[in-house]
């Protein structure tokens, strides 16, 4: 039951993942971008949470707090030097 | 049994953390404007990223790791809307959105009431630019 669980979080994860980068390519203002980057990072914490989960060890805490780190410092720098679009 | 329903409820916390994931990449697909992306785009970095600490939690049983889970969710907690808030007040000066698309824009009676007070002589759509 649990590898079902597993396989159906890993399958919503990539969907989740392949949205955000269909934005990210696509995305019509760089602040859509940096939005569409955010979701991203949180869909591949999300997939280092459920790894540690799954077999157990805590390898990948300090990455889950470096990414939340990096996500923050870049929407913040973008937002703050983006450009007025008219 | 007790073994199962741990499992049970680790699996359904999970998925329910996948599933925020999906939500907010489906926002970033069909929503037509930043703000409203926005609005989605926050789903899985507070709620979702709960649901996977707390499965993670419940596999690895032990006090010594909840206080770190817990930093590490907090500090989500403080990021999240300091950035959120950056990027939407990006988008509402650099008019990054679609007007159309509000039913009610009270910040712009706002600025617009500073501006004329600042500098009466001023026309009062020209918006300030320092941070």
């Amino acid at each position: 039951m649990m590898v079902v669980a597993i396989v159906i979080a890993a399958g919503l994860l990539i969907l989740a993942a392949l949205c955000a980068l269909y934005r990210i390519a696509r995305g019509p203002s760089i602040l859509d971008r940096v939005l569409a980057i955010d979701v991203l990072l949180a869909t591949i914490g999300g997939a280092l949470a459920m790894d540690m989960a799954v077999n157990r060890h805590l390898d990948n805490v300090v990455l889950l707090v470096a990414i939340s780190v990096i996500g923050f410092i870049g929407s913040v720098t973008v937002a703050r030097f983006v450009t007025d679009r008219k | 049994m007790n073994e199962t329903v741990i499992d049970a409820l680790t699996a359904v916390f999970l998925i329910g953390g996948a599933l925020m994931s999906v939500a907010a990449g489906v926002g970033l697909l069909r929503f037509p404007d930043l703000l409203t992306r926005m609005h989605a785009a926050t789903k899985p970095q507070v709620l979702g990223l709960l649901l996977f600490l707390l499965a993670m939690a419940l596999q690895l049983r032990s006090w010594v790791l909840l206080p770190v889970l817990l930093v590490c969710w907090i500090f989500m907690l403080l990021t999240v809307p300091v950035s959120a808030h950056m990027v939407g007040r990006a988008g509402y000066r650099t008019k990054h959105m679609r007007r159309d698309l509000l039913s009610m824009d009270e910040l712009d009676e706002i600025v617009e009431k500073a501006a004329s007070k600042r500098a009466p002589g001023r026309n009062p759509t020209e918006r300030p630019d320092e941070t």
